[in-house]
């Protein structure tokens, strides 16, 4: 390997090595503050070795990974969420259990996901799988004394086992129709390898996008979400929602955009099905629910119903669309639902320990923490998709993608799904606006600035900025996509 | 560069506000009384003088700035007579919704003046934008603090109707949204770049059939604002429930943005298809005119009553947009504001009785008339302005929406002058079982005070004024409308869908 390569590579080698340090210094360092003061700085240490790796341009390293423009996007997201995640967790009340394995693996996850976002080739891609996957079963698990939480990590444990088997099933059919595990070696048009390629290749694709589905839980492989949401501890299960999904779909939407795979008529089928099952049923099951988690689960699968609209429309306009809108969908994604966990994360610490759980324990929380309130109002107007929210720019490149793609059909079922959406979101607006049943404690001024504050207030800050001036998101993300596309 | 200080001022007013009330209060409603006021001096300011009929170009004042390049989003606001109009109501009605509010509010103030005011400048974002991103977000920002208005200060189903609220009308905007970026594309796919600039739009060729289906993606985000039945079922619930100040910008602003969005997009964007569509909207719009009469009729809340003879009303609206010929054209725009003025009025006269009596129930009023003179005597005022009486301003408004539908199709026509009979109907008996009867020696209740009728002296000057002398209103808003109209009658007779 060149220097080059290596300078490249420099984000993914800080944080490998900060991976390393860590485990060093937390077998003799017992303090959780220094840990997570450390794991935030190798973090943001890594985004800061971005601008270095992109100076060399695109740059393929060995047949394995690509240091490109998109990758180096979803690497510099996905690091500074993780970032916020520590700092959220730093304050989440878990008795009896040390943190700092807990920022380990969040480093190792963190590390994953950036490693599936710059893959190029399928044992790449099933490395970043299953770094990212296992770190999530040890997280979710973490508090195993947590009945919740033990049972979330089960489930995960063998879903995410079964779903990474399925796709690498599906990786060795597409590798017996075309021979080769490059993305892009691996298109449709390369030459039938052998008898019965096309077979291969459409069940190869079959099983692949199966075992994707698992890991962003679309319907009908989502039965295990809310069970983790709700299990997991808060500041992982806004790690799981966000930076583990949104790095699975842009490495998926990486493949399907450099192997051409989206030509294959049946996958676009499929997905449509999948995407319009997924808002619909998602929003409709969020409705039944009363809980904060819960809901928050199966919105999720309502979200990534909407985003696979971006994958849906890769034929339009030679795809240039389709990756602004998954670029900008994920943002908005990220950004909204950290937020989220991370309000659910902190009323766990103020109210010690006792996190609320119904939509009742919401209750007068306009009136009694007016800013935690404000900002949870922002978070779900973006879910929503409410103009001057990035939540609203995510839905309107949802929007431009199925409509330059002429998929009408699909955006009435976005169309339906965000309005039965809107009820749910409203209905925790009007909990929080109802008067406690206790009294209320009016209290304002802000409160003093913690780790978990600052954390929730920079996302706050990002909601508005990019839906406000989403300008410079839209010129980084196109630079993105132009480099895959 | 001073219509982006309209705005600013209303939402930092509101700031301001909610600021200020954490020390005192009473001092928001200052702050916010001085910021509106301010504002419509401001609006005033901007009335054209001279010889505007003959003026050249229909645009008063303008204001464009960058904001998204990359999409071909401006900031683009501007001002043509029309959306002075408007404005200018918007602004008067945000006065009287401060005035009105005074006793009304005594819970968390700051933030109810701040929701108030963001609603006001959304509002006033809506007419003003020119550009179809940008009128877009002022379309869905002004809901929000609409809905905490409802929802938190309203009367007793307010969560039921507030929900209802937001669903119906964003539901219906997304659809619209839809038809907003297939519009881009559309000009995209022609010229090249990506827009979503009024003025480009409006000089494009739309091909095929698509223009037929991004004109009802507007109409129903329109209509169901309007509200055109079927899709006015929100309406009676979020006009009963809200506080008096949300009955009145609800009636007498958020309604007009519907009629303001078809003249401005509508009709302009999609001449052809609108035209094809007259026939369906005549008949929503004499439906809405006939069903809502009778179902005001038959309410016996206040409130519910003049929220369904809103529905009536804005069905004459509905009419004069289609029928797009000047004298029709006219009547909307006045019969907008006689209608924001009047009703507006009524939902006050409607609070002011629920202040004094706890109840809204017509069944429970009665011999109001000894009672509290003034107020009756107002009440009966704004009844028969909204019923049509010749000499204020919903007369002019009908009477022209009429003649010019005539010339259009005669038996629209008459079915919607039956609904003049109807208002009639419902507006008398309002006032009889109201305000006529024995009052049973009940003991007299507190008439209006000064500032109760220093407002419905404001509204009752401008609804004299707009019947007796609407002149200087036409002159005002005939440039918008020859210009609206010359766009159309080029696309049309180019063959322009």
């Amino acid at each position: 390997m060149s220097a080059a390569e290596f300078l490249a590579m420099a984000p993914l080698l800080v944080l490998a090595f900060g991976c390393v340090a860590m485990m060093a210094m937390i077998a003799f360092i017992d303090q959780e503050q220094t840990a997570a003061l450390v794991a935030v700085a190798y973090l943001l240490l890594a985004v800061l070795c971005v601008p270095l790796a992109a100076s060399g341009g695109a740059r393929a390293v060995g047949a394995l990974l690509v240091i490109d423009a998109w990758a180096l996007f979803f690497t510099t997201l996905f690091l500074i969420g993780g970032a916020l995640v520590v700092l959220q967790a730093s304050e989440y009340p878990m008795p009896g259990y040390r943190k700092g394995e807990l920022y380990l693996l969040l480093m190792l996850a963190s590390l994953g996901a950036a490693v599936l976002v710059s893959s190029r080739h399928f044992a790449t891609l099933f490395l970043g799988l299953e770094l990212l996957g296992i770190s999530l079963v040890a997280m979710v698990a973490y508090p195993v004394g947590w009945r919740g939480a033990l049972e979330g990590g089960v489930k995960y444990l063998v879903l995410s086992g079964a779903s990474t088997g399925i796709v690498l099933f599906g990786i060795a059919l597409l590798y017996a129709a075309t021979g080769s595990l490059e993305f892009a070696g691996s298109a449709l048009h390369a030459a039938p390898a052998m008898p019965l390629s096309e077979l291969w290749m459409a069940a190869g694709l079959a099983l692949l996008l199966a075992g994707f589905a698992f890991k962003l839980s679309l319907v009908p492989f989502h039965l295990w979400t809310p069970d983790v949401y709700q299990g997991a501890p808060a500041p992982v299960t806004g790690f799981l929602a966000t930076v583990s999904k949104g790095a699975v779909a842009a490495a998926l939407f990486r493949y399907l955009a450099e192997s051409g795979a989206w030509k294959h008529e049946p996958v676009i089928d499929v997905l449509i099905v999948i995407a319009v099952v997924s808002m619909l049923a998602g929003n409709l099951l969020a409705l039944l629910q009363d809980n904060m988690r819960r809901i928050l689960a199966y919105s999720s699968i309502a979200h990534l119903g909407y985003l696979l609209v971006a994958f849906i429309t890769l034929a339009a306009d030679r795809g240039d669309v389709a990756g602004e809108a998954l670029g900008a969908y994920i943002v908005a994604y990220l950004v909204t639902t950290l937020g989220a966990f991370g309000v659910i994360a902190h009323l766990a610490a103020v109210r010690r320990g006792r996190e609320p759980g119904s939509l009742d324990e919401y209750r007068g929380l306009f009136w009694s923490r007016p800013w935690l309130a404000a900002a949870f109002t922002l978070i779900l107007l973006s879910l929503a998709g409410i103009p001057l929210t990035v939540g609203f720019i995510g839905k309107f490149y949802i929007f431009a993608a199925g409509a330059s793609a002429s998929h009408w059909g699909l955006l009435v079922a976005v169309v339906a799904g965000s309005a039965i959406g809107l009820f749910y979101y409203l209905r925790i607006i009007l909990f929080m606006i109802r008067p406690a049943a206790g009294g209320v404690t009016v209290s304002s001024g802000l409160p003093p600035l913690t780790p978990a504050r600052f954390a929730l207030a920079v996302l706050a800050l990002f909601l508005v900025w990019f839906g406000v001036a989403p300008g410079g998101l839209i010129a980084a993300i196109r630079g993105a996509v132009h480099s895959i596309v | 560069m001073i219509l982006v200080l309209l705005i600013v001022i209303l939402l930092a007013g509101g700031i301001a506000a909610a600021v200020v009330a954490g020390r005192n209060p009473e001092h928001a409603r200052y702050v916010s009384l001085g910021s509106v006021l301010l504002a419509l001096a401001m609006g005033l300011g901007l009335w054209p003088g001279g010889d505007v009929l003959n003026a050249d170009g229909a645009w008063l004042v303008g204001y464009r700035a960058a904001w998204i390049p990359q999409l071909g989003i401006s900031l683009h606001l501007a001002m043509d007579g029309m959306s002075l109009l408007l404005v200018l109501l918007t602004l008067f009605l945000g006065v009287v919704c401060v005035l009105v509010s005074w006793r009304e509010i005594t819970e968390k103030v700051g933030f109810y003046h701040l929701n108030l005011l963001w609603t006001l400048a959304g509002v006033v974002g809506v007419f003003l934008a020119v550009d179809l991103f940008l009128f877009f977000v002022f379309w869905e920002v002004m809901l929000v603090p609409m809905y905490f208005l409802i929802s938190i200060w309203g009367h007793e189903q307010r969560e039921y109707a507030a929900l209802k609220f937001f669903i119906f009308t964003q539901a219906s905007s997304l659809l619209m949204l839809i038809a907003i970026v297939a519009l881009a594309l559309v000009h995209r796919d022609l010229h090249g770049y990506v827009t979503f600039n009024y003025f480009d739009l409006l000089d494009m060729d739309i091909p095929g059939s698509t223009g037929y289906w991004l004109m009802l993606g507007f109409f129903v985000a329109f209509a169901v604002k309007l509200p055109t039945v079927p899709a006015h079922t929100w309406l009676p619930d979020a006009h009963t429930q809200a506080p008096t100040a949300g009955s009145v910008i609800l009636a007498g602003v958020l309604l007009k943005t519907g009629g303001y969005g078809l003249l401005r997009f509508v009709v302009p964007l999609f001449p052809e298809p609108a035209l094809d569509f007259a026939p369906v909207a005549f008949a929503l719009g004499v439906a809405g005119i006939l069903y809502g009469a009778v179902l005001a009729f038959a309410q016996s809340d206040f409130k519910r009553l003049v929220a369904y003879s809103s529905v009536s009303h804005m069905g004459f609206v509905l009419l004069g947009v289609f029928a797009w010929n000047a004298a029709a054209v006219n009547g909307a725009i006045l019969q907008m504001l006689a209608h924001g003025v009047s009703t507006s009025a009524l939902f006050m006269i409607a609070g002011l009785l629920q202040y004094r009596l706890h109840t809204r129930d017509m069944g429970e009023m009665g011999g109001l008339w000894s009672r509290a003179p003034r107020l009756a005597a107002l009440a009966m005022f704004f009844a028969v302005a909204s019923l049509g009486l010749p000499g204020l301003g919903n007369f002019v408004g009908e009477f022209l929406i009429l003649l010019g539908t005539f010339r259009v199709d005669v038996l629209t026509t008459v079915l919607a002058a039956i609904g003049l009979v109807g208002a009639s109907i419902y507006s008398l008996y309002l006032v009889q079982r109201a305000f006529h009867g024995p009052d049973d020696d009940a003991p007299r209740i507190e008439d209006l005070d000064r500032r109760e009728m220093t407002s419905l002296a404001m509204l009752t000057v401008a609804i004299v004024w707009l019947g007796l002398y609407p002149q200087p209103v036409i002159d005002v808003a005939m440039p918008s409308i020859r210009f609206l109209e010359s766009i159309v009658a080029f696309r049309v007779e180019a063959g322009l869908p």
